[in-house]
């Protein structure tokens, strides 16, 4: 069966997204205090790095950047296989009484995200946590719903939702590939 | 993507290069781990690994079992004394026995050469050889590699000269094989009567003087000279060992480079390696055992997803 192809987000309109996305964050934390982005690995690192250089832009402030690999904690490690690899995590700040907004790329089943808020509190207990990701896909299978969403994406469960970054992938682009896994 | 461990760790003779590079990937990020103020990731939640120490050791059994914990795993500890080893229970019925109460790991210490390998062909758990006999330590020689790339950024091409006891060295054996699969030149230096008989066939120079090697390396792995192992006249004195084969602040002052140091302990300060080197400037012995917590934690994470029963769960998966 063929797969169709389709562009959610071209070069310009993630920036945009990305814009937006930090504009909201600003909005709902009321400014930059206390504000600490965590990026998922690896490609929320990404987009949380554009958030950070928006808001710096914006608001004249370097918030706090993280970066989380939750490999570690995910739940299905007794059943993968093969390893997955260890990415880097790096929390620069305690995060004791903050508002820290964890930013990923896609969010589907939301086990990711359960296996952040678990590796997060092993760093402190932030006053706040809250979720920005880029593309929201449905499908969840936890009860866990973003703060603030770049875009919505109906995809069904056997696509794939792609997110290129130039830092990584050479290229800035969101691809929805529909049908059989490529 | 990556290439598995495999069911054991036996030794790093039989690794690739590849899995040797794995092995070192995933333990940097997990160095992290343990500068945390909760030092604790839940990987390994649930399995039981048996650290089965029939020799002496502080470092390594302490470094694995603070590598276990940190991976959430449980953990239990036997020892030659005060086990039915002491009332002549061989080593698979004592593995077996263990078996019999569900364990998923076990971490071997023996004195005899190959003891790691003997019970990984009879037992279904992950065995990960904690050094066996005067065969191989592979921990201690990832470490060591771990080490040397965290300070020169590469291994290819670096000169190591494994100095002192290598006849008895499982420590030198490892770190052999590691060196050489990742590119570096490798040497050993010491009295004859320490050094293995074709030594050369494993594909290092032989430096008879301490200071030719000195002279020739970018690092030194002192090795402990093995009074414990020796029941012959290999050397004449501690004190002569240490004027001919000492590795001393005289001598490193007259090398062309800084000479990195790493020692695998315990040392004997003032034998094979004298104190102000030990702890000097160009001395990473105490990031070596940093290391080995990390190290530890990667072997246990990758071992841990080659079980028989995972591999047929992952087939139903796909």
């Amino acid at each position: 069966m063929p797969n169709s192809s389709s562009i959610v987000l071209s070069a310009r309109a993630l920036e945009r997204t990305v814009t937006r996305m930090a504009d909201e964050i600003l909005e709902r934390n009321d400014g930059t205090d206390g504000l600490v982005l965590v990026g998922i690995q690896r490609r929320g690192v990404q987009i949380a790095e554009r958030i950070a250089a928006r808001i710096e832009s914006s608001e004249g402030v370097r918030v706090p950047l993280g970066a989380l690999d939750i490999t570690l904690y995910r739940d299905d490690l007794q059943t993968v296989g093969p390893r997955p690899v260890v990415g880097k995590t790096l929390i620069p700040v305690a995060l004791d009484g903050r508002n820290v907004v964890i930013v990923d790329d896609v969010l589907f089943t939301g086990r990711t995200i359960r296996a952040a808020l678990d590796e997060l509190a092993d760093f402190g207990r932030p006053a706040r946590v809250g979720l920005a990701v880029l593309i929201d896909r449905g499908g969840r299978e936890l009860p866990i719903q973003p703060d603030v969403v770049g875009t919505h994406v109906e995809a069904p469960h056997g696509a794939r939702v792609d997110v290129f970054v130039k830092e990584l992938d050479g290229k800035d682009e969101v691809v929805l590939t529909s049908g059989a896994a490529a | 993507m990556s290439a598995p461990l495999g069911k054991d760790l036996l030794g790093l003779e039989q690794l690739t290069a590849e899995q040797i590079n794995l092995v070192l990937d995933t333990a940097l990020p997990l160095k992290e781990i343990s500068e945390r103020t909760i030092k604790k990731v839940p990987t390994l939640r649930g399995a039981t690994i048996v650290n089965l120490f029939f020799e002496a050791s502080t470092r390594t059994r302490i470094s694995f079992e603070f590598a276990e914990k940190r991976m959430s795993a449980d953990t239990v500890n036997v020892g030659a004394a005060g086990s039915s080893v002491s009332k002549g229970e061989t080593l698979v019925d004592t593995a077996r026995n263990l078996e019999a109460m569900r364990i998923d790991m076990v971490v071997i210490r023996h004195p005899a050469s190959g003891a790691a390998q003997f019970l990984a062909e009879r037992i279904e758990s992950n065995v990960i050889n904690a050094g066996d006999g005067t065969h191989e330590h592979p921990t201690q020689g990832l470490l060591d590699l771990l080490t040397l790339r965290d300070h020169f950024g590469t291994i290819a091409g670096k000169k190591v000269c494994l100095c002192g006891d290598v006849l008895h060295s499982r420590v030198a054996r490892s770190n052999i094989w590691g060196l050489t699969k990742l590119g570096a030149e490798v040497a050993v230096c010491g009295p004859r009567s320490l050094l293995p008989n074709a030594i050369e066939e494993m594909g290092v120079k032989v430096f008879d003087r301490i200071e030719t090697a000195i002279e020739w390396a970018d690092a030194l792995n002192v090795l402990r000279l093995q009074l414990e192992r020796m029941h012959a006249g290999y050397i004449p004195s501690l004190r002569e060992y240490n004027r001919v084969f000492g590795v001393t602040r005289e001598r490193l002052d007259r090398a062309p480079r800084d000479v990195l140091i790493l020692h695998p302990g315990p040392m004997n300060r003032g034998v094979e390696i004298d104190s102000d080197v030990a702890d000097g400037p160009h001395s990473v012995i105490l990031n070596q055992v940093t290391n080995g917590v990390a190290i530890r934690m990667a072997v246990l994470y990758l071992l841990s997803g080659n079980t028989p029963q995972l591999a047929e769960a992952a087939k139903g998966i796909a």
